[in-house]
């Protein structure tokens, strides 16, 4: 497998970051209320990790080691405000639903962690391929998750009404339901059992002597594990760091 | 009077920034093993979101608006609050040691977490004005710090008990936030 599609495979199924590395779980569990609006946030996501990836490689040797994170963190801001004002132009009912939570990929745990320990070091077309396998990663987790809700929450996925509901009126049985699924709640349960699963599936592979990854994920060390952890969450270098 | 009050209300359980807007879900998962940091943590995001939004609110005001650069704000937001943030760490460290031995270790930490941004970001969309965003970020903040702390509670005593194998660790703590969110829908019907 040459460079470029070993990085997407690693993205999506190796170290994909909602369910292996757990990064980026405040859109993760806020946006997932149904498919379409987890499809939204992943592509949306995708794009801003695929552009900023790619400036940040191009602009590696330029930017001095001391002023990176805040360089990184203008990078990614502005390709979010530019993702912003299209989605508003073209996709105004996607705007509406993902709201605040479009702004708030700056603080993506997954995109500042990939530009600080992949763009940085790494030339560009990787970088570009490394962007597209962890957004992919990303937006797979994110529709599985809120086809879920979506589907256990109102009985359709994408909008089109899988489980016929039931009719009291009409005297005609069906499917009841279950709407905590697509409140708050249901985001902490349906994610809970997706990692137990996890868990499961890693415990059985270390019965069988299996070598796994290991989670580098926000549950814990804190946020300090996430895109900031080489600088202990220090933005801007004070000089008293070591 | 009465409208700030529904505001603070609103932000702190009503509206519950982890429990229902899932904001800042990276420190309440990992940083409320105990209830003392838990309780560190929750005094540190109070302090930095009140003067994050204090200040994110007068630069909206005063210098992005006149100039009509409104949309710069998620750029200009997230280096002031990150800026900020080294900024009350050093000034705490020279000015008042006692409370940085407190807080100290947690406000590195806060760079990332997504609340802040939040609040100032919602204080605009909210077209709140300088006192109400404000109120806004001190009743989020607070709603944060309850939240922690009950957490931190329940885990306490979740190490106690018998958990299933797949269930122990992130999973376990993931149905207790859920049930808990279950509870702060009860609130809901407040305003």
């Amino acid at each position: 497998m040459n460079r470029c599609t070993e990085r997407v495979y690693n993205g999506l199924v190796k170290e994909n970051p909602t369910f292996v590395l757990m990064l980026g779980m405040c859109p993760t569990l806020a946006v997932t209320t149904s498919a379409i609006n987890g499809v939204g946030m992943g592509l949306s996501t995708t794009v801003v990790l695929v552009l900023s990836n790619m400036l940040i490689s191009m602009l590696r040797k330029i930017i001095p080691d001391s002023v990176r994170m805040p360089a990184f963190i203008v990078v990614v801001a502005s390709f979010v405000t530019i993702v912003q004002f299209l989605l508003e132009g073209f996709v105004p009912s996607l705007y509406a639903s993902l709201g605040l939570y479009i702004p708030l990929i700056v603080v993506n745990c997954i995109i500042l962690g990939r530009a600080e320990s992949y763009a940085s070091k790494n030339p560009v077309i990787p970088s570009i391929f490394d962007g597209i396998g962890m957004g992919l990663g990303f937006t797979f987790g994110l529709t599985c998750i809120g086809i879920v809700r979506e589907l256990i929450g109102t009985g359709a996925i994408f909008g089109q009404q899988i489980l016929p509901l039931a009719d009291a009126a009409a005297g005609k049985g069906g499917y009841v339901p279950v709407t905590i699924f697509i409140l708050p709640p249901g985001a902490f349960l349906v994610l809970s059992g997706l990692v137990a699963l996890q868990n499961k599936i890693k415990n059985n592979a270390a019965k069988k002597g299996k070598k796994v990854a290991e989670s580098a994920g926000c549950g814990e060390g804190g946020c300090a594990s996430c895109g900031n952890g080489a600088c202990g969450g220090k933005v801007f270098p004070t000089g008293n760091e070591e | 009077m009465k409208e700030l009050l529904i505001i603070a209300i609103g932000s702190a359980l009503v509206n519950n920034v982890v429990l229902s807007q899932f904001l800042g879900i990276c420190p309440f998962l990992g940083v409320s093993k105990k209830v003392d940091t838990a309780a560190g943590m929750g005094g540190a995001v109070v302090f930095v979101i009140t003067i994050a939004s204090f200040v994110t609110g007068l630069i909206y005001k005063f210098i992005l608006t006149p100039l009509g650069f409104e949309y710069l704000q998620t750029i200009v937001f997230i280096l002031i609050i990150a800026a900020l943030v080294q900024f009350v760490e050093m000034f705490l460290k020279k000015a008042m040691p006692p409370l940085y031995n407190a807080l100290g270790v947690y406000l590195p930490l806060i760079t990332t977490n997504c609340a802040v941004l939040g609040v100032a970001l919602t204080n605009v969309q909210k077209e709140y004005n300088l006192l109400q965003g404000v109120i806004n970020g001190i009743g989020t903040s607070v709603g944060f710090l309850i939240a922690i702390v009950i957490m931190a509670g329940i885990r306490e005593k979740i190490e106690y008990n018998d958990i299933s194998e797949s269930f122990q660790g992130t999973p376990i703590v993931l149905v207790t936030a859920s049930l808990m969110a279950i509870a702060f829908c009860g609130f809901s019907g407040l305003i």
